[in-house]
């Protein structure tokens, strides 16, 4: 038995985030009544044009940045010929030989680096809706801009191929050129999949699984592919180079079309539109309006802020959240405080994603700033902290409005003796235990200093004088 | 304003009251009740918008206010061109029913200066055709010999141009579509500078070829309407607009200018044609032109290049009619795939169908280098000759077309023969280049003969000059009108 190796490449859909299309003024919202965010140019009425969108190729250079891809300064859109009836001008408008981006790469947490051959833009299509035997068309997302991000085939495992995804979606969300939702196709992916035997260095033939739209179901197709071409290969027989769809209903995948009838896609330079060019300058704007690199930020995080990995992968899931805590954590002793206010308390109450994304929340950075800075200064503890963020975040006031004077003041070692010494003649009986060597009933009379002093007091402070007055 | 502008003339008849534009409007649309029968110039013919702008332009006069030089002149659109609430078919099966639900640029400039829309004319299918012939509503007849083709494809244009069935019109020009009809029906006829005038709801052809320009009786009336309608528009990225406006250029001096001859235009050129021609190098002459022998070799690939190329994007152009949105739709089929393959089938013409399967086939990966990068390639270096060329002389002055209009069905015999006539037309459009056709006399059959002046990139105002010029000198011998349409 011989032991297989994967070799994966995934080709990647984005739909960016602009506010309207890619050739045309409609909005790129998503869903709405079918057909009533279309105009005659994205539905391709005889005689209309396209007009590229600033934005739309502004966003693709950002995606390509944050990717480490070099920038085309001469690119060109070409037509890709095909007929079908969610494409309403018989061609796709695409970047065939000369797309905006290329040569990048994803680095992975194991250090290996998924190279990018491209990255390029596009139009997307419209929808079939099947509906009582009868086939209608939904134009509305025609026409919205997609970036088609290829990798090279270097994924060596489906953990591999879930991360490098994880991690597209976590950078183009990160740039803010994309929600990347899944679940309303703003991110898809093709996967390109064959095996071969471990340490061989020649590729085997491959297939293509179509329009993956789930993390769940990308897994578990390709789990199934890979093991039908294993069964293949072990039982004698060949791979065939074809197209494939994944049903979720039997959990396989199935031929769509053969190499035979392949699509001759018959692309040439779009006549309708002039050439792209990314100027100089154009490239320097576009890089100062750039977030820092997501990779060096996380580094960052990590070391500088010692944030446990965990916790800096949480907050720099989007770019909001990484900003709100940078702001939060500006001259604060232990960042942690910060990072564990906004994994706890804050992420309790930002139920979605998209919650998350938007990342509305009622209690400013500088608020959370002031009321962690406290707890640095010593005028509160972290029971304190606490309860008062919950308080912050129901009615969005800052700390002032919970903390009194008193709470803030502090408390003097006389005052903290008297208090100790006045819970240690109120529990008598926990005093003779102490005596008697159970040490754990000193925590009881710390817990009754504690109360009286709502929190105030410092523990291990109070433990050194309840233990003096206690052995005495 | 010189004597021959016909829109100057209508003008002033408003302006001075002589006439109003219901009137005018009324006549001319009478003349095309009349006389279209025997031309099948119009396809649609639009009384009721006509008479309603008609009205507009009539209340402002009546109310003393100024109006635009062509605000009120009776005009026509090719039907390629869109109209917003008319149907615009491209003389195809395919799009009849098809009613646009915008303007095209040029359209709505000219509509917001309140020109009179009679109707929309004939056309080859999809403006492709050297004839008029193609036409799914039969051809359109020059009005100088109705057993004679108008000229393709904007027939149709020419036709009731040349016929007073319009006192202009606009057309398209991919291959010489404006100039060679123009040059058939004894008119003129402008093919701008690519870029210089918007695209912006021209049903495509070849979108890198495709350009919209006036068809009319004079050069100033081309100048006149070439202004108009040439601007930057946002809504075509390959829109420049033109440069300087050409009507107040006319009438400058030509002593000096440098006309060029290139001698492989005169290649095949039918005798009678070549010496008028000749004719029009003496007026040149007598008017203080100077000529220039000139050679471009690149002028024998020019045919192929362009049917290979205009035919490719045609057959991505053409893909969208596919009977599930608008227009024709086959009434019999089992599913989607013979839906669209009936709908195809039955709706478009043989010589689209014939364009369709030559421009598929040199896209096709196997055949993409043989063909269309070598012609891309060769298109190239064609414009590299002009430049070259253009560093020699002002203007280019060749044949329209190597003979005069043919008469009905020849171009049917032989397709291929055909394309030959286009010969003289073509590399203007490959290289994006202005051209105006101006008639210069007769052939022996008594055929107007058309002449040719080519200059480079948006030199529009020269051109126009120079054809200005030798227009106003020549206009007696070579201009014939026809008994035909509206006199005033």
């Amino acid at each position: 038995m011989k032991n297989w190796e994967l070799v994966c490449g995934l080709e990647t859909h984005v739909e960016l985030a602009t506010k309207t299309k890619i050739f045309c003024s409609c909005t790129t919202e998503f869903g709405g009544e079918p057909n009533t965010h279309c105009c005659p140019i994205c539905i391709g009425l005889p005689g209309t044009l396209p007009k590229l969108n600033k934005a739309v190729v502004e966003y693709a250079v950002m995606a390509g940045l944050a990717t480490h891809c070099e920038i085309n300064p001469d690119a060109k859109m070409d037509r890709k010929n095909y007929v079908y009836p969610d494409l309403p001008k018989a061609y796709q408008i695409s970047e065939y030989d000369q797309p905006l981006c290329r040569n990048g790469y994803v680095e992975l947490s194991n250090g290996r680096k998924i190279r990018l051959a491209r990255i390029h833009i596009e139009e997307d299509a419209g929808k079939l809706v099947h509906e009582r035997g009868n086939t209608l068309v939904d134009y509305n997302r025609g026409g919205v801009p997609l970036i088609e991000i290829v990798s090279e085939p270097d994924i060596r495992s489906i953990d591999e191929a879930v991360e490098y995804l994880e991690k597209l979606q976590t950078i183009m969300r990160y740039i803010g050129v994309s929600d990347c939702k899944m679940q309303e196709g703003s991110l898809r992916c093709d996967v390109n999949i064959s095996v071969r035997p471990a340490g061989s260095d020649k590729f085997g033939t491959r297939t293509e699984i179509k329009n993956m739209n789930s993390f769940s179901h990308m897994i578990k197709a390709m789990e199934y592919e890979m093991e039908r071409q294993i069964d293949l290969l072990e039982s004698g027989e060949e791979v065939v180079q074809e197209t494939r769809r994944y049903d979720e209903s039997t959990g396989c995948t199935e031929e769509m079309r053969g190499k035979e009838d392949a699509n001759d896609y018959r692309y040439f330079r779009e006549p309708d539109l002039v050439a792209i060019r990314v100027t100089p300058e154009m490239l320097e704007e576009i890089k100062a309006r750039m977030p820092e690199d997501l990779q060096v930020r996380y580094n960052r995080f990590v070391k500088d802020y010692g944030l446990p990995e965990a916790d800096a992968k949480l907050i720099l899931e989007h770019r909001r959240i990484a900003d709100y805590f940078e702001k939060a954590a500006a001259g604060i002793k232990n960042p942690r405080t910060v990072a564990n206010c906004i994994t706890g308390p804050i992420f309790a109450r930002l139920a979605t994603e998209a919650e998350k994304a938007d990342f509305n929340v009622p209690v400013s950075a500088e608020n959370l700033n002031a009321l962690v800075k406290l707890l640095d200064e010593g005028k509160i503890r972290m029971n304190l902290l606490k309860s008062t963020l919950e308080k912050m975040l129901d009615t969005g006031k800052p700390a002032s409005e919970f903390l009194s004077e008193k709470d803030l003041a502090g408390i003097s070692p006389d005052e903290l003796r008297k208090i100790c010494e006045q819970a240690a003649a109120d529990n008598p009986n926990a005093v003779k235990d102490y005596r008697a060597g159970k040490e754990k009933a000193l925590k009881a009379v710390l817990g009754a200093v504690m109360k009286a002093t709502r929190g105030r007091a410092n523990p291990q402070e109070a433990e050194k004088i309840l233990a003096e007055i206690m052995s005495n | 304003m010189g004597k021959y502008g016909k829109i100057a003339q209508l003008h002033s008849l408003m302006a001075e009251k002589k006439i109003s534009c219901t009137e005018l409007t009324k006549q001319y649309l009478d003349a095309i009740e009349r006389d279209n029968a025997s031309l099948n110039a119009y396809v649609k013919i639009t009384p009721e918008a006509a008479l309603e702008t008609a009205a507009r332009v009539d209340a402002k006069i009546a109310a003393g206010e100024s109006i635009g030089l062509l605000e009120g002149i009776p005009m026509t659109l090719k039907d390629n061109i869109s109209t917003k609430d008319i149907e615009t078919t491209c003389c195809s099966k395919i799009l009849k029913g098809y009613v646009p639900i915008y303007d095209a640029t040029v359209w709505s400039l000219l509509k917001k200066q309140n020109a009179v829309l009679l109707g929309k004319t004939n056309m080859d299918e999809f403006a492709m055709g050297s004839s008029c012939e193609t036409s799914c509503f039969g051809g359109a007849k020059n009005p100088h010999d109705t057993t004679r083709v108008a000229g393709g494809s904007s027939g149709g244009v020419a036709s009731a141009v040349g016929a007073n069935l319009a006192a202009f019109g606009l057309g398209s020009d991919t291959g010489g579509s404006i100039r060679q009809p123009a040059s058939f029906c004894g008119i003129v006829g402008l093919k701008p500078t690519y870029g210089a005038v918007s695209r912006y709801g021209l049903i495509a052809y070849a979108s890198s070829f495709d350009q919209i320009g006036p068809i009319t009786l004079s050069v100033e009336d081309a100048a006149l309407v070439y202004d108009a309608i040439s601007a930057q528009d946002p809504m075509d990225s390959t829109s420049s607009g033109q440069k300087e406006p050409t009507v107040s250029s006319l009438g400058k001096d030509i002593r000096g200018k440098k006309i060029g001859i290139v001698k492989e235009y005169f290649e095949g050129v039918r005798p009678d044609v070549e010496k008028a021609l000749q004719n029009a190098v003496e007026v040149f002459r007598s008017l203080g032109a100077e000529f220039v022998e000139l050679s471009m070799p690149s002028i024998h690939y020019c045919l192929p290049v362009y049917y290979i190329l205009a035919c490719a994007e045609a057959s991505s152009n053409l893909g969208r009619y596919d009977g599930i949105r608008y227009g024709y739709q086959t009434e019999h089929y089992t599913d989607r795939n013979d839906m669209v393959c009936k709908t195809r089938s039955e709706g478009f013409g043989k010589e689209v169908k014939r364009r369709i399967l030559l421009g598929t086939y040199v896209l096709s990966a196997g055949y993409y280098d043989a063909y269309y990068k070598k012609a891309q390639n060769l298109r190239g270096a064609i414009v590299k000759a002009f430049d070259l060329t253009f560093e020699k002389c002002d203007v280019i002055l060749a044949p329209t077309v190597p003979m005069t209009a043919f008469p009905e069905h020849y171009a049917a015999k032989d397709p291929v023969e055909t394309y030959q006539t286009d010969i003289c037309t073509v590399p203007a459009n490959i290289a994006g280049l202005p051209g105006i056709s101006v008639p210069c006399g007769f052939g022996d059959d008594g055929m107007p003969v058309g002449m040719q002046l080519l200059g480079p990139k948006f030199s529009e105002a020269t051109l126009l000059n120079v054809a200005a010029q030798y227009e106003q000198a020549a206009r007696e011998t070579v201009f014939r009108p026809v008994e035909m349409g509206v006199s005033l």
